[in-house]
């Protein structure tokens, strides 16, 4: 056997590609689920965070600094162990797919709202001017006038960190969720072959880099006309 | 002289340590088109924005229209819908069209339903001659039509005063005749105006009245002819000669 063929049949073995892509494409759905999970939760909780922090109310927002902070500082590995081994020594519990929802959620929502809080700081006073000279409250200006100019200039760091914080999903394999990660290793320790890494390689790829274009697309879509 | 439309007593206002406005006294009549001028960090642009409270002063009373606007009562939203603003920078909403940006207090504010709006918007943008550019967006258009939108934008909303915060001073020269001309059509319709610029040919043709304010205070306040051609004040004298010479 050539060293190519070595290779081959390593990683690019046809037999063992057959029999664990069922369950690489179960845990293609599962990191699906996970991850719009969490780029929900994460993207809604850090704009709202962000929107509380514009009303300028001292100690919440020292409150949210310290919460972003803290979150941005934690490995999510950290935090995702900590959850699922640390909370039922609490006598409280949460499965694997909730603690790594919950943890990278935490972590996305930091980012977020630091993103989001950019954002809306660097929209310009004027704007904020104009808009409370004609009436419209603190709200409809925050609303109409301010976020959507925000959320634009946002898009671009808003999606890398998106996508950097899906990606840790496969985080979720050491506490034994069987996303794609999982089911590639389990899949390897089953077959004594690393193909099934390659299949969750491929599975990554096909996940992420429509994920990668999306993001240019919205980010053309979004720019006003000039 | 009819009852004063705005009525600013003994205002001050200080940022920190400085001390912005000492004690400005400032009436304006109805239908009266007063010029505010003076050297730069005298505290003009302050004034104007103490009187729609985007600056809070921290002393003293403004009645505008019968509304006193610094009682916590009033509804400043409110209030500030019968007095129109204009902006040295124009200040469009970028993700707007120009109807869009003349739409948006209509909508929201005044809660008129579409079509009204949309009429109201129209007919102000017709005000300014910009009609035709309904659609575009700021982007698109030259800094002279920002600012006729911005001028639409305030007025769709029938104000009884409109304040213009150096409106000409961020144009091009050749620009400025188009912004000028759309507020010299507003004075003949009789808007109350309060107007913070050195556009001194247009405060010598269409101003009632001219205040000179340096450091945070009235210095002088006259007819056009009088504070441009016989100021009284050292300071009014020194500022006039400087901005003549250019």
């Amino acid at each position: 056997m050539s060293s190519w063929d070595r290779f081959l049949d390593s990683f690019f073995n046809l037999k063992v590609a057959a029999e664990y892509l069922p369950k690489i494409i179960d845990g293609f759905w599962l990191t699906v689920l996970l991850a719009l999970c969490i780029v929900v939760t994460g993207l809604v909780a850090g704009l709202l965070l962000a929107v509380l922090r514009s009303f300028g109310v001292r100690p919440l927002n020292w409150l949210i600094i310290f919460a972003v902070d803290l979150f941005r500082a934690l490995p999510p590995l950290v935090l995702i162990t900590l959850l699922y081994f640390g909370l039922p020594a609490a006598g409280f519990s949460l499965t694997g797919f909730a603690s790594t929802w919950l943890a990278l959620s935490l972590v996305l929502m930091a980012f977020a709202e630091e993103i989001f809080w950019a954002g809306i700081t660097a929209v310009p006073k004027g704007q904020w001017e104009a808009a409370r000279s004609t009436g419209l409250t603190f709200l409809q200006t925050l609303r109409m006038v301010v976020l959507p100019q925000a959320l634009r200039m946002t898009i671009p760091p808003l999606t890398n960190r998106t996508i950097a914080i899906t990606k840790g999903t496969a985080l979720a394999s050491v506490v034994a969720v069987q996303e794609i990660l999982g089911a590639a290793q389990a899949g390897v320790s089953f077959s004594f072959n690393p193909t099934p890494l390659t299949l969750g390689a491929l599975a990554y790829l096909v996940l992420f880099v429509p994920v990668v274009l999306l993001g240019r697309w919205i980010e053309t879509r979004f720019a006003w006309k000039r | 002289m009819p009852e004063s439309i705005i009525r600013a007593q003994g205002v001050h206002k200080h940022f920190g340590p400085l001390h912005v406005l000492k004690g400005v006294d400032l009436e304006v009549a109805e239908r009266e088109l007063v010029f505010i001028i003076g050297p730069s960090g005298s505290g003009k642009s302050t004034l104007l924005r103490c009187l729609n409270r985007l600056e809070e002063p921290s002393s003293g009373s403004i009645w505008v229209d019968g509304i006193n606007m610094l009682d916590r009562r009033t509804d400043i939203n409110k209030a500030r819908q019968r007095i129109g603003m204009v902006f040295q920078s124009f200040n469009l909403y970028p993700h707007m069209t120009a109807l869009g940006n003349v739409m948006l207090a209509l909508r929201k504010v005044q809660k008129l339903p579409r079509e009204q709006a949309e009429r109201r918007a129209w007919a102000a943008l017709e005000r300014v001659h910009l009609s035709d550019r309904a659609d575009h967006y700021p982007g698109q258009l030259s800094g002279g039509q920002q600012q006729r939108v911005a001028i639409a934008r305030a007025i769709a909303l029938e104000p009884r005063v409109m304040l213009f915060d150096e409106p000409t001073s961020a144009l091009d020269p050749e620009l400025v005749g188009g912004v000028l001309a759309a507020m010299r059509e507003l004075r003949e319709d009789g808007m109350t105006m309060v107007v913070v610029s050195h556009e001194m040919g247009f405060a010598r043709a269409a101003a009632d009245r001219v205040v000179f304010m340096a450091d945070g205070m009235i210095l002088e306040q006259g007819p056009p002819d009088a504070i441009f051609g016989n100021p009284q004040h050292e300071r009014t004298r020194a500022f006039i000669r400087q901005i003549n010479r250019h």
